[in-house]
């Protein structure tokens, strides 16, 4: 069923139901995310997709058009929220993209440079978190996780359909975990496939990186904005 | 009495700063000349240089601004401390040790606008690396337990008081002082600068599109 709603003014048609995010990509208005991939399940995790619906904050991946909405994206509070989302997450972990192999290719970083950020506006943690080398393929540098589950949710033991990647802990103690014995049995497509679904540099095939030159990189040839308006993959 | 203190009493009376020795006095005709522009400095704190390399990258771009601004302390005039009040003043490097403080605390107390220049002025880069560890473990892994320490001699972690104390963790630039502006980038390219500098200059608001905008 086609219902109409507005965003930032704009009247827009749109099938009932489809996702927020979705429905303003294909109107050309961009909404930044980390953890929503199209196609896939909502995880709703990294709220980096904020915007107001009837005047208030929800993350625009967790909700399905209805007819009459009124969503603001570019309006000054909420893009600001956006920005400041970023932020923490850079101040949370330690985001070293001169040393990080993900460096031009992360979704994070894109990001970063999409919501205009120059510094984060909280205290940088520093937080020493311990790597994970267990794997014969994979490596995780646990310092990148924003917990956005991509990893945990659509990452899976092709035999038995088990998780590879989970999170342990809870609050600050959270942490991104490996079962070595399930990463091993991955196919390089899989591991190729969990390295890009990662947002960030947390999942790094051992033996790659820094592959492209500078001003060749993903992001350099076309923004993430560009990728996210055309709707090919990200 | 310790050797330290025996230098320490010596230095009471030879001691000197490398700001307050004596230097050539500029000409009096190119100073008039210099008179009514902008006055823009430079320093480095705990950074690799790179980000006063890329300041040189402006390269002939700089010329265009030459009638409007004079650059006072910077890696092409090698002046210490700056000499007078600037308008604009470019941090590179973060906050790793006790010098740092003072000469980022005399910049802002003498400059109008501070600019964090690239990764380790804006979030401590590089050096920040440290701060997930404890600073004794780093003096011990980079002076007793390092593979190339000189083989038979004890050992010892640098303490004379002429070299400045380290801070227990590398800071930011504007967790020290209040910083106006941020231009990321490890370096950012000389076009960041440039942009930046050009709409301060032109008292445009200050604005580094995404185009430019970089974090490596």
């Amino acid at each position: 069923m086609m219902i109409q709603l507005k965003i930032d003014g704009k009247n827009i048609n749109a099938r009932k139901g489809e996702p927020l995010v979705d429905v303003a990509l294909k109107n050309d208005i961009y909404i930044p995310t980390l953890c929503y991939t199209t196609g896939q399940a909502c995880l709703g995790t990294c709220r980096v997709c904020s915007v107001k619906v009837d005047g208030v904050v929800t993350a625009a991946c967790t909700v399905p058009v209805a007819h009459g909405m009124d969503v603001e994206v570019n309006e000054p509070e909420v893009t600001d929220m956006r920005k400041a989302l970023v932020e923490s997450l850079f101040a949370e972990g330690t985001h070293n993209c001169p040393s990080c192999e993900k460096s031009g290719r992360c979704d994070l970083q894109a990001v970063g440079y999409e919501v205009g950020m120059m510094v984060s506006r909280f205290e940088y943690r520093f937080t020493p978190r311990r790597r994970d080398y267990a794997s014969d393929k994979i490596l995780l540098e646990r310092d990148r996780c924003i917990f956005c589950q991509r990893c945990v949710d659509f990452v899976r033991d092709e035999e038995t359909g088990q998780k590879i990647f989970s999170i342990s802990g809870r609050g600050a103690n959270s942490r991104i975990e490996i079962n070595a014995e399930f990463a091993n049995k991955m196919t390089a497509e899989q591991v190729t496939r969990a390295v890009n679904l990662c947002p960030v540099g947390t999942i790094v095939e051992k033996g790659v990186g820094f592959n492209d030159p500078i001003g060749k990189r993903k992001f350099e040839i076309k923004s993430v904005r560009e990728r996210a308006l055309e709707g090919g993959p990200k | 009495m310790s050797n330290h203190a025996v230098k320490q009493a010596d230095s009471a009376i030879n001691e000197m700063y490398s700001h307050d020795l004596p230097r050539t006095p500029v000409d009096a005709e190119f100073l008039a000349s210099q008179e009514g522009k902008i006055k823009v400095s430079m320093i480095g704190l705990c950074g690799c240089w790179g980000c006063t390399l890329s300041v040189l990258d402006m390269d002939e771009r700089l010329l265009g601004l030459l009638d409007k601004v004079t650059i006072l302390r910077s890696s092409l005039t090698d002046i210490k401390r700056i000499p007078e009040r600037c308008v604009v003043g470019f941090v590179e490097g973060g906050v790793a040790n006790e010098e740092n403080i003072e000469t980022l605390e005399h910049f802002r107390e003498n400059c109008d606008i501070l600019i964090s220049v690239g990764a380790c002025a804006i979030w401590g880069g590089v050096p920040a690396m440290r701060n997930q560890e404890s600073l004794s473990d780093c003096l011990a892994e980079a002076y007793i337990g390092s593979p190339t320490v000189v083989l038979g001699v004890i050992p010892i972690i640098p303490d004379h008081p002429d070299i400045p104390k380290l801070t227990t963790k590398v800071y930011p630039c504007h967790d020290v002082v209040k910083m106006d502006y941020f231009i990321p980038g490890c370096p950012p390219d000389g076009d960041a600068i440039l942009k930046v500098l050009d709409d301060l200059v032109n008292g445009r608001p200050v604005n580094l599109p995404t185009s430019i905008n970089r974090y490596d």
